[in-house]
């Protein structure tokens, strides 16, 4: 049944009324508190508009301050992810969404509604939390629908949605069951459920995926993105893995050290970097980082790396002298014999499709990806040239970003 | 002694490797059971064998049931062990009740100053009875309850809740933060978290609570003694020592009886939970 097209063109429709907090039956919906619109009135027909905005937001706890004034908005139907090494206080962010901590100051917006004040059961959201926060007593079907009964729906809604989200998340067979009976991924699934059956405004991720394995990791990477697109509800998820935040995300945050360093289109942010931080988190192999110098010479303005390499600058207003660094992708990389920076070859990895090489220029560790098969010793020296057009220039001071106009585009 | 025959029944599926085991838990089987063998054979033994200087002291040769047919029908044995029941019964209840809210809300409510109360709980429960029974009779007795039962049911509860509190705190820290967030999400108020999501994961540790506090109100002594005068209201404890005593001369046989017969109520307690006892002491809740 699940597999047939008239079935997942049922489970389809299910959603489309599951979100609209609607009882799926085609029965009237007896707590009316939405107006209905046709069973086909697809994206069009959305309830009420769910961004969540988030305007100089701050956290202190006591003293010690951990969230500097934080900007960030997450549009309708949105799938934004927070991103940021551990500690930088995206969980904290997420919880202040949800309500579970409070504001020290500034706004938060869940639709046009400021619910600085806002119990979290009244924000209407649902929350996935890291370790899944299952209720060990409850069956999977008591799980599901402990938030249903609490808002004291009628029983037959609560069993309809329950097995319509179970069916969805081919769960049917395990209702019965208890969390601690399930394998990592069908908890994951549970606690995803059990967000999905409230049809929330706002779905809230925290680090949900860190538990399972690391194949699992990729395959539920791979459901919540398509629950997603399904169910176009706002999400707001946190990670510290920028794979996860580059693949799910409409949109990535990233933060450091409770401030939003970026915040974009996942692409964007892989090459349009603001910042030293955000160049470096995003991608993997991160970006090299080489210390270099601004010479103004009577034809132009070129870094100079070591004393070897001198890559010409355009629209560059840095005083001659400038310590900046210069950002270049491991996949940017020429390897040449003749002109180049020398490297002394450290390691070579081979993954089939491509080769990693770690070598060390001016004394910076680098590491290089090439398409190419390479059979380099350790210890032998080769010429890297970074791709023209392709280098990234920060402030070496603060780590801004300094455009430069691309001689690409001349 | 029931208990204990169940609680060591696993022993026997063991390997017979691990039968070097059962030395040192023979001579701790002989230490422990000791007293109630003791008790068994004296309260079975006629007075004449009891006080014959000469013969086997540790077996009873001609058993008779006349020191459990004078303790139930020639004194108020069946009255004390009703009154042990109620005072029990209800003050460990009342107890629980008490010590779940406290313990929750000094574990939890995240309050000014919960850390400071709950240490101060603890030192409660270290002020030792034999201070605190002067003025808990001065407040007995000005409340109009002295010798009766209310004396001793709203006293108990008095070293019962820092017990239980302390034992239930432990015991709510033990079970995930994250759960009672997600319920807050999911629409639950503090008191449904509590009945519905902390109460059901949290009665193993309710269970140890409730055997502890029925156990040491069962045994109490102290305040039975000091609060209590009219035979009718008497507890086990003190009904077998103040009346089965007369002067110098002990009922040896009616006193064992008394004991063997007031320890059984405690030891079935014991058995029927055994096993969520020792999850109640040693076990986190598990996902």
């Amino acid at each position: 049944m699940a597999v047939s097209l008239p079935g997942a063109l049922l489970a389809r429709w299910c959603l489309v009324r599951l979100r609209r907090g609607e009882p799926a039956g085609g029965a009237s919906n007896s707590s009316g508190s939405t107006p209905r619109a046709g069973p086909e009135g697809g994206r069009g027909a959305r309830r009420s508009m769910a961004s969540v905005e988030l305007r100089q937001v701050r956290k202190q706890y006591g003293q010690t301050s951990v969230i500097h004034g934080v900007d960030v908005g997450v549009r309708d139907g949105e799938f934004a992810v927070l991103v940021g090494p551990s500690g930088c206080g995206k969980s904290t962010l997420l919880r202040m969404i949800a309500g579970l901590e409070e504001i020290s100051s500034g706004e938060i917006l869940i639709g046009d509604r400021v619910v600085n004040r806002v119990p979290p059961k009244d924000r209407d959201i649902a929350m996935v939390f890291q370790n899944y926060a299952l209720y060990p007593h409850m069956s999977v079907f008591d799980n599901m629908a402990f938030s249903l009964r609490l808002a004291g729906r009628p029983r037959e809604d609560i069993q309809r949605r329950v097995e319509e989200a179970a069916r969805v998340l081919g769960l049917g067979e395990y209702l019965q069951r208890y969390p601690r009976q399930l394998s990592g991924g069908q908890r994951q699934r549970v606690a995803m459920g059990r967000a999905i059956v409230r049809a929330p405004q706002v779905f809230l991720f925290d680090e949900p995926l860190s538990n399972l394995d690391a194949r699992l990791r990729v395959q539920m990477r791979t459901e919540i993105r398509e629950l997603h697109q399904r169910l176009r509800t706002t999400s707001v998820y946190v990670t510290h893995d920028q794979i996860e935040a580059m693949t799910m995300a409409d949109r990535i945050v990233v933060m450091n050290l409770g401030r939003v360093e970026q915040s974009g289109a996942p692409l964007e942010l892989y090459d349009e970097p603001a910042n030293v931080f955000v160049a470096g988190f995003i991608g993997s192999p991160a970006m090299n980082f080489l210390p270099a110098r601004l010479r103004r010479t009577p034809d132009g303005v070129e870094a100079v790396l070591g004393d070897a390499l001198g890559l010409p600058l355009e629209g560059c207003e840095l005083p001659d002298g400038s310590a900046l660094t210069l950002g270049v992708r491991p996949e940017h990389f020429v390897i040449g014999s003749g002109a180049g920076l020398p490297a002394q070859v450290l390691g070579v990895e081979p993954t089939g499709a491509d080769t990693q090489i770690f070598c060390r220029v001016c004394g910076t560790p680098v590491t290089v990806i090439s398409r190419e098969r390479h059979r380099f010793e350790p210890g032998g020296m080769i010429r890297l040239t970074p791709l023209p057009g392709k280098t990234y220039l920060f402030d070496a001071a603060g780590g801004q970003r300094i455009p430069t106009r691309d001689p690409r585009r001349g | 002694m029931s208990a204990t025959d169940d609680g060591m029944s696993y022993l026997q599926s063991l390997p017979r490797r691990v039968v070097t085991l059962y030395v040192p838990l023979a001579v701790f089987l002989i230490v422990l059971l000791f007293p109630f063998y003791w008790m068994v054979i004296t309260s079975l033994k006629p007075d004449a064998e009891l006080l014959a200087a000469d013969g086997n002291p540790f077996w009873v040769v001609a058993p008779t049931l006349a020191h459990f047919r004078k303790l139930l029908f020639d004194t108020a044995y069946p009255r004390w062990m009703w009154n042990t029941l109620q005072v029990s019964v209800i003050s460990t209840f009342l107890s629980l009740a008490a010590s779940v809210l406290a313990a929750y809300a000094i574990e939890r409510l995240r309050m000014r100053g919960s850390r400071t109360l709950g240490i101060c709980v603890f030192l409660a429960y270290l002020v030792p009875p034999s201070i605190l029974f002067i003025p808990l009779a001065a407040i007995t007795f000005q409340l109009g309850i002295f010798d009766t039962r209310f004396a001793l049911i709203v006293t108990y509860p008095t070293f019962l809740i820092p017990f239980c509190t302390w034992l239930l705190m432990g015991y709510f820290r033990s079970i995930p933060f994250e759960l009672e967030e997600c319920a807050l999400i999911d629409g639950a108020s503090r008191w449904q978290i509590l009945v519905k999501i902390i109460l059901p994961l949290a009665v193993p540790g309710l269970i140890s609570a409730g055997i502890f506090a029925f156990t040491l109100s069962w045994n109490e002594f102290l305040y039975a003694l000091t609060f209590i005068s009219a035979s009718e209201n008497k507890t086990v404890p003190v009904g077998v020592i103040t009346e089965l005593v007369e002067g110098d001369v002990y009922h040896w046989g009616a006193l064992m009886a008394g004991a063997l017969m007031g320890s059984l109520p405690v030891a079935v307690l014991y058995a029927f939970f055994v096993e969520h006892y020792v999850a109640g002491m040693t076990g986190a809740v598990k996902e």
